[in-house]
């Protein structure tokens, strides 16, 4: 069951005035300007035991993805195709008020908005993952971790998604004896197969303003929030109207147009990273 | 199965539906004895209840809200409710379209006017057919009216879908499947306002545009049923 969320922090309510009359001027409680993202800091491969792994910093917000691989069967109506599997876990160290336990709504919405980024355009190539046609596939399995909480957790997770399967590479497979497969973790080789890149662009609505990556304050007191996934042809992949408010169909063209700017920016970093990982990633942890 | 053909040759969809037809559509209002706001909304082959309880008491008592009414959401498919038996557990996507669903309701109830209560929905698809949260949320809306809380306007919603390159109002399951976008569409129609907003698949932005405004004219004749439906119900005419 879905529930008005009521461990809030009471803080930024107080803080919504203040907000608002910055963002008449123009102005965001962090010094930044409404269309502006926070610094964006993007790690390839800190967890080099995974078979793909990036570190995203979005300002303060923290989120690390792993993708681990196993060989599996597919799934009955898609026999032909691998397994894509993204799961977001929340977990207690990140903020004050997650607590233990199985993921909760926010972070289910957040890995399924994702996945469905992915998988509509086609961005794993999931059907050059089938090992035995029919029968053994590739799973991939996707995991976003928030590690520290400071708003916008969506884009910081799907830069991070991206950036890991951008450097995801497949275990060797040595040997398949009938339905058998036996694969060496030791030997990666193969890069996973992708088509293109796919981002995600969140933007919040205060008081009538539409900002760009909300951090948690802002976050806590939107009205709603809209993410907006744009793979890199600039098509729409993927959308998801968060929050408990709604936008007027002027507020959502706005919207879209200006995530459409800030999309290009993000494949653009993204696109720098993968080229020169040696100087464009950064160590972070 | 095999991709079957979604738009035919004379334009027309696979169940003879024009792109921007509705599916027939049947709305009852009150037809639970228990709840103290029910609705029965069909489209098509998708059926779907929703009930509304409150707003009462809140057990767990720690969950008060001190200045509004806190709102609970369950959208539940029914297992008997899809070609594979579903599991009666929560499944992630239930999880998702509760929170949609209930974030769509926030915009539209006075929560306001009762603190320190709850208002219960319960959404609970029979048979579904594609479109199940689209439906479910335009039951839960009649519900919410039919339990007699004030709201700043029903809620309305339809999904719109791309199949074989032409956008399409009201997507079955067949075209939901196989075709590709699926963009779930809530407004306020009266007050211009979406408030839910979804897209699973792919759409240039001007595709989107279109959508949107594809959404809107279906939107705005659900919104005439909804408001015949409850005329229906709540409207007496002095016999003779």
């Amino acid at each position: 069951m879905s529930l008005t969320p009521t461990s809030q922090p009471i803080m930024p309510r107080l803080k919504r005035d203040t907000l608002i009359s910055l963002l008449k001027k123009g102005n965001r409680i962090d010094g930044r300007a409404p269309e502006d993202y926070r610094p964006i800091t993007i790690q390839l491969n800190p967890i080099p035991k995974a078979e793909g792994s990036a570190l995203v910093k979005i300002g303060d917000t923290m989120v690390m993805t792993g993708v681990k691989t196993e060989i599996g069967e597919p799934f009955r109506d898609r026999p032909f195709e691998g397994v894509l599997q993204v799961h977001a876990e929340y977990v207690p160290l990140a903020s004050p008020s997650f607590e233990p336990g199985p993921p909760d709504e926010n972070a289910i919405e957040a890995a399924r908005v994702i996945d469905r980024c992915l998988r509509e355009p086609k961005a794993i190539k999931l059907d050059e993952l089938v090992i035995i046609p029919g029968r053994k596939v590739w799973v991939i399995f996707n995991d976003i971790y928030l590690i520290d909480h400071d708003g916008n957790v969506v884009d910081a997770g799907a830069l991070a998604t991206m950036a890991a399967l951008n450097t995801t590479k497949l275990p060797k497979i040595i040997g398949i004896e009938g339905d058998n497969v036996v694969i060496d973790r030791g030997v990666r080789e193969t890069p996973l197969p992708l088509s293109l890149n796919v981002v995600t662009v969140t933007l919040a609505k205060i008081g009538g303003y539409i900002i760009v990556d909300p951090n948690l304050d802002e976050e806590l007191i939107a009205d709603a929030r809209l993410t907006i996934g744009f793979d890199s042809l600039g098509r729409i992949v993927g959308l998801q109207k968060m929050g408990m408010s709604g936008f007027t169909r002027s507020e959502l063209d706005y919207a879209i147009d200006l995530a459409f700017k800030k999309a290009k920016e993000l494949h653009e970093l993204l696109e720098k990273v993968l080229k020169n990982p040696e100087t464009a990633s950064k160590p972070i942890v | 199965m095999e991709k079957p053909v979604l738009i035919r040759e004379d334009g027309l969809r696979h169940d003879g539906r024009r792109p921007d037809e509705l599916r027939p559509i049947r709305m009852e209002v009150g037809i639970l004895k228990n709840a103290d706001g029910s609705a029965l909304v069909q489209f098509g082959k998708t059926k779907v209840i929703a009930a509304v309880y409150g707003p009462r008491e809140i057990h767990p008592k720690h969950l008060t809200l001190p200045d509004r009414a806190l709102i609970r959401c369950r959208y539940h498919m029914a297992p008997f409710s899809t070609s594979e038996r579903k599991s009666p557990a929560p499944s992630r996507r239930e999880i998702e379209l509760s929170k949609v669903i209930r974030e769509a309701l926030e915009a539209t109830i006075f929560t306001e006017y009762f603190p320190r209560t709850t208002i219960d929905v319960f959404i609970e698809v029979l048979q579904a057919d594609g479109g199940t949260r689209t439906a479910g949320l335009t039951a839960a809306s009649l519900a919410v009216v039919d339990a007699g809380i004030p709201m700043k306007d029903l809620v309305a919603a339809v999904a719109v879908g791309k199949v074989d390159g032409v956008l399409v109002l009201d997507i079955d399951e067949i075209e939901d499947e196989f075709g590709e976008a699926d963009m779930p569409v809530a407004m306020m129609p009266s007050l211009d306002r979406i408030v839910l907003l979804q897209l699973n698949g792919v759409l240039t932005r001007e595709e989107f545009r279109n959508a949107l405004e594809l959404a809107k004219k279906g939107i705005m004749e659900i919104y005439r049923l909804q408001k015949e439906s409850l005329t229906k119900k709540y409207l007496m005419y002095p016999e003779e």
